[in-house]
């Protein structure tokens, strides 16, 4: 199932959603014929949308809105925080290309500052799923929830078979005692890559995909962190406020300290280009990944990496 | 000022070849054609004709600027400066590489390029700025700021518009590329403009309204810079996106395009009036 399947299934069994967009409709092309008045489209106005769906939560609907994530989370932020965050709204925030996504839009695409940015909001529910079966599985939990969230919309498709979604719990794909990779959103990918190629080497490999990033399973954290000698973070997303935060905040809470190894933008934005070179470039491939853990090249070939295309 | 002569026929040479370097950079991941092809001839016009803008005065306080607020259409943007001299013809086939800097929004590693953007609704408040500055240091320097007709649908253009007003920039020239579309639809259909011409004067702006693919008309219109006196310049080019080429023009699917090696060829042929192109690529491909 699509993400705008299950947009639409959900929207068309229950009066209460309204389909919202600030003129991005990659992610919502067949919905308007279907849904009547409940789709709206504001156009290129991403602060009124957020404050219009805030009026709609309050007259008891349930607002799906779309637009660029950067758009969605920085120029609409204090609508967000203010209008949907302080009332406690369920206002729902589908955040298209966020992190590396955006490949070759340039810095004023990237959304590598969302997760942390959206995680300061009190109320607010934060979500990365790694792929659109991921996506799929965590949605009608999210969007049934009373809280507004907010989440990385990744549909990236997968051979991958994820387990089903609970409220506030990583999916624990493998323990490892060597090295655990604690990751989200489409570097899940490469970790599945990385993660082979640890193995190969020898290594016991665990991996976490965290799904949930607020509320945090602080349990599959801390975890991670005693049964491995080393804990990798890896996320499209800048160093401070993201992953790596948040597992430093959970072992500060309880008094502990881990090995944390982090893969993340420190201080920059990545370079523009295709997605597969994104990745090559900044060093985010699952062999580049692997290799910087052990420290040493390997002769493994990395899989080829496809590149986006949303048909709008 | 009294209207000078242009020598059109050489701004349409230049225009071709830049609406062909558009072309050129719409395969191997594409780029935002319609929108620069649109905006082609207006680029082109204010760097040959109205900006004090060359290779050599990049970083004179005293030069001209131009801000591109819309964005998208920075290939229209890239192919002027290569056929003006600001930049190596052959760095356009750098385009989406990780080797250059070329990519679907304007960056300042680029010379030339005064700001970067793809935001929208940003610059019209940067170009304040700067045209402000020269206010309080008494300079004559002009500054142009090319806004997307789309773009208009986000509130900052508006803020930016009354703070214009209010402190008299009539050294500040906003321009508005009227191609009637934005991303997905005609801009009537979706977040109605017009009267635009109107709604412009009520904020306070001298206006003029022109066709935006004509040098006669575009001529007309930047010569009689400034329009008034202590009033912000608006310029409504009315265009067509996707201008140049028939089997695009005024497609609301038409938008970001990444053609194939095929299509790129026949486009060229259908650029200079061959044929129209069977275009068999994926539409709208959403960046």
């Amino acid at each position: 199932m699509t993400y705008e399947e299950l947009l639409t299934e959900i929207a068309l069994t229950d009066e209460r959603f309204i389909v919202m967009t600030a003129e991005n409709r990659a992610l919502v092309r067949n919905i308007p014929g279907k849904l009547g008045n409940r789709f709206i489209d504001t156009g290129i106005t991403e602060q009124t949308m957020i404050g219009a769906a805030a009026g709609l939560a309050l007259r008891g609907r349930i607002p799906v809105v779309h637009a660029l994530a950067s758009f969605l989370t920085m120029r609409a932020f204090e609508f967000v925080r203010t209008d949907a965050g302080i009332p406690n709204l369920p206002v729902k925030l589908s955040s298209f290309i966020p992190g590396f996504l955006s490949d070759g839009n340039g810095p004023t695409h990237q959304a590598i500052e969302d997760i942390s940015l959206m995680r300061g909001i009190p109320n607010m529910t934060v979500f990365a799923p790694a792929d659109e079966q991921d996506l799929v599985e965590m949605l009608p939990q999210i969007w049934h929830h009373p809280t507004p969230s907010y989440v990385r919309i990744n549909i990236r498709k997968t051979e991958y078979q994820h387990s089903p979604f609970e409220w506030g719990k990583a999916e624990v794909i493998a323990e490892g005692d060597d090295v655990t990779i604690l990751t989200y959103g489409l570097l899940f990918e490469q970790a599945l890559i990385a993660v082979e190629i640890l193995k190969n080497e020898g290594l016991s490999v665990g991996l976490v995909n965290m799904r949930s990033l607020k509320p945090v399973d602080e349990h599959a954290i801390i975890q991670a962190t005693r049964n491995s000698k080393l804990t990798v973070t890896l996320e499209d997303h800048f160093l401070t406020g993201g992953l790596y935060s948040i597992v430093a905040e959970t072992l500060l809470k309880h008094s502990l300290t881990a090995n944390v190894l982090p893969f993340a933008l420190n201080e920059k934005w990545f370079k523009p280009s295709l997605l597969p070179n994104v990745l090559q470039h900044e060093g985010f491939t699952g062999k580049q990944i692997a290799e910087k853990i052990l420290g040493y090249k390997t002769r493994f070939v990395q899989p080829g990496i496809s590149t986006m295309q949303f048909s709008e | 000022m009294q209207t000078i002569s242009i020598d059109k026929n050489k701004l349409e040479v230049t225009a071709l070849k830049v609406r062909e370097h558009i072309i050129k950079m719409s395969t191997d991941g594409g780029c935002f054609v319609g929108a620069s092809l649109s905006a082609a001839d207006l680029i082109v016009y204010l760097y040959s004709e109205f900006l004090n803008v060359n290779a050599n005065n990049l970083n004179d306080p005293n030069r001209d600027y131009l801000f591109l607020s819309k964005g998208h259409d920075v290939p229209a943007l890239y192919g002027t400066f290569a056929e003006l001299g600001l930049l190596e013809k052959d760095r356009l086939k750098n385009h989406l590489s990780t080797s250059d800097h070329i990519y679907w929004h304007p960056n300042t590693k680029i010379p030339g390029i005064e700001f970067h953007s793809g935001s929208l609704g940003h610059l019209p408040s940067v170009a304040i700025g700067v045209a402000m500055d020269i206010k309080i240091k008494g300079g004559t320097n002009k500054v142009v700021c090319i806004m997307g007709d789309g773009e208009l649908n986000e509130g900052t253009c508006w803020e930016a518009v009354l703070v214009a007003n209010a402190y008299k920039l009539d050294n500040l020239l906003f321009v508005i590329d009227r191609n009637h579309f934005q991303a997905n639809m005609a801009t009537e259909d979706l977040i109605p403009l017009e009267p635009l011409h109107d709604k412009f004067t009520a904020f306070g702006a001298a206006v003029k309204r022109i066709d935006g693919h004509s040098f006669e008309a575009l001529h007309e219109a930047f010569s009689a810079y400034p329009f008034e006196t202590g009033k912000l310049n608006v310029v409504i080019a009315d265009t067509v996106r996707g201008k140049g080429l028939p089997s695009i023009e005024r497609r609301a699917d038409r938008w970001f395009c990444n053609f194939n090696a095929t299509e790129v060829e026949d486009l060229l042929k259908e650029l200079h009036g061959e044929h129209l192109t069977q275009l068999t690529s994926e539409t709208l491909v959403v960046r």
